[in-house]
């Protein structure tokens, strides 16, 4: 190990900084992949109608869009709090 | 072979010294204004090599995806290798160029801009090409360059390794960070032609591995000082 490593180890360095940074908006970017344009929107309105109705955060609702060969299917989840099942 | 696909800013020519002898372009060929023939320029170093510039005054809808086809087929009766330098963004210009590709080599800078964008090309490589649409998958290199491996060492620029674990390309070849680039292209000469400099050997690596040869990877680690340049202070 270099005598200037031993200063460095616990420190946290430019580069790594820069691929923390590259994972967390990478992973993100690759599951927007090849989704239509409109989905973000679609996203926005429907968790304004959900809200009327149920306290929900932003990333309580999620819409995906699935293709295949003969079909697409629009994947809508809101996932509640657990005491809003019961009533 | 070599298209410039960078309508609008044509550059290609200027790198390789050739500037003075475009008459015609890849849009004039489209457009049915000259003939292949015509607009090809032949290489004053390599015999083989030629080259057909990108327009400087049209726009890039003038690029046609049929156009495009037309000009690549029947460029492969005559060559066995077509590089289609693409422009940057993921523009027109940038799908035309990639989307007949069998190989794609993605170049890029060890910096997070650069390495995002490779990101998104190879979503592109992998979705709107004509490979991926018949179900089939175009061959992905990487090509990284601008290294500096002591600034590596340091932990100021992101690694071969980090990028590689980022992007998850396999690598084509590593070129440094060089004086030699700027000098040669200042000159209007690849700088593969620049013998004995570090960036043309280390562009001579990445086209014998791209023709199928398996080597060791220079300019990874920072060059050991040597005992002179540590006796008599070789500083940076
Ligand atoms: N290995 C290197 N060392 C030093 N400078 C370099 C190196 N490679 C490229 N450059 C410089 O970076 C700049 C951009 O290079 P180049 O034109 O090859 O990039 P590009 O991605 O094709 O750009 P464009 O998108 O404009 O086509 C140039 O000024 C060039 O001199
Ligand atoms: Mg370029």
């Amino acid at each position: 190990m270099r005598f200037k490593e031993l200063f460095q180890r616990n420190e946290e360095t430019s580069a790594s900084a820069a691929k923390e940074r590259l994972k967390i908006i990478l992973s993100h970017e690759r599951t927007l992949r090849g989704q239509p344009e409109f989905l973000p929107r679609l996203q926005q309105d429907i968790l304004d109608v959900v809200k009327r109705y149920v306290a929900v955060s932003n990333d309580q609702v999620r819409v995906q869009m699935q293709e295949s060969d003969r079909l697409s299917i629009l994947e809508i989840n809101v996932t509640f709090p657990e005491k809003h099942l019961s009533s | 072979m070599m298209i410039d696909f960078d309508v609008g800013l044509r550059n290609l020519d200027l790198v390789m010294g050739c500037e003075r002898r475009v008459v015609y372009d890849l849009v004039n060929v489209i457009q049915g204004e000259a003939s292949l023939h015509q607009a090809l320029i032949r290489d004053k170093r390599a015999d083989d090599l030629f080259m057909l510039p990108a327009s400087q005054t049209r726009d890039k809808d003038a690029l046609t995806l049929e156009g495009v086809e037309q000009v690549i087929d029947a460029l492969s009766l005559d060559f066995d290798y077509i590089l289609c330098d693409s422009p940057a963004g993921i523009e027109r210009g940038a799908q035309l160029a990639m989307y007949f590709a069998d190989e794609a080599v993605l170049v890029t800078n060890p910096e997070v801009s650069s390495v995002r964008d490779t990101d998104r090309i190879i979503g592109l490589l992998q979705a709107k090409t004509r490979a991926a649409q018949n179900g089939g998958k175009i061959h992905e290199h990487l090509l990284l360059t601008r290294y500096n491996s002591q600034r590596v060492a340091e932990g100021e620029m992101l690694s071969l390794d980090d990028v590689q674990e980022i992007l998850a390309v396999p690598l084509i070849g590593l070129i440094p960070e060089s004086e030699a680039v700027l000098k040669a292209s200042n000159k209007g000469i690849p700088v593969i032609h620049e013998e004995g400099t570090d960036a043309a050997i280390a562009y001579q690596d990445a086209v014998s591995r791209l023709l199928g040869e398996t080597l060791p990877l220079r300019f990874a680690e920072p060059q050991k000082s040597g005992f002179f340049s540590r006796v008599f202070g070789g500083r940076k």
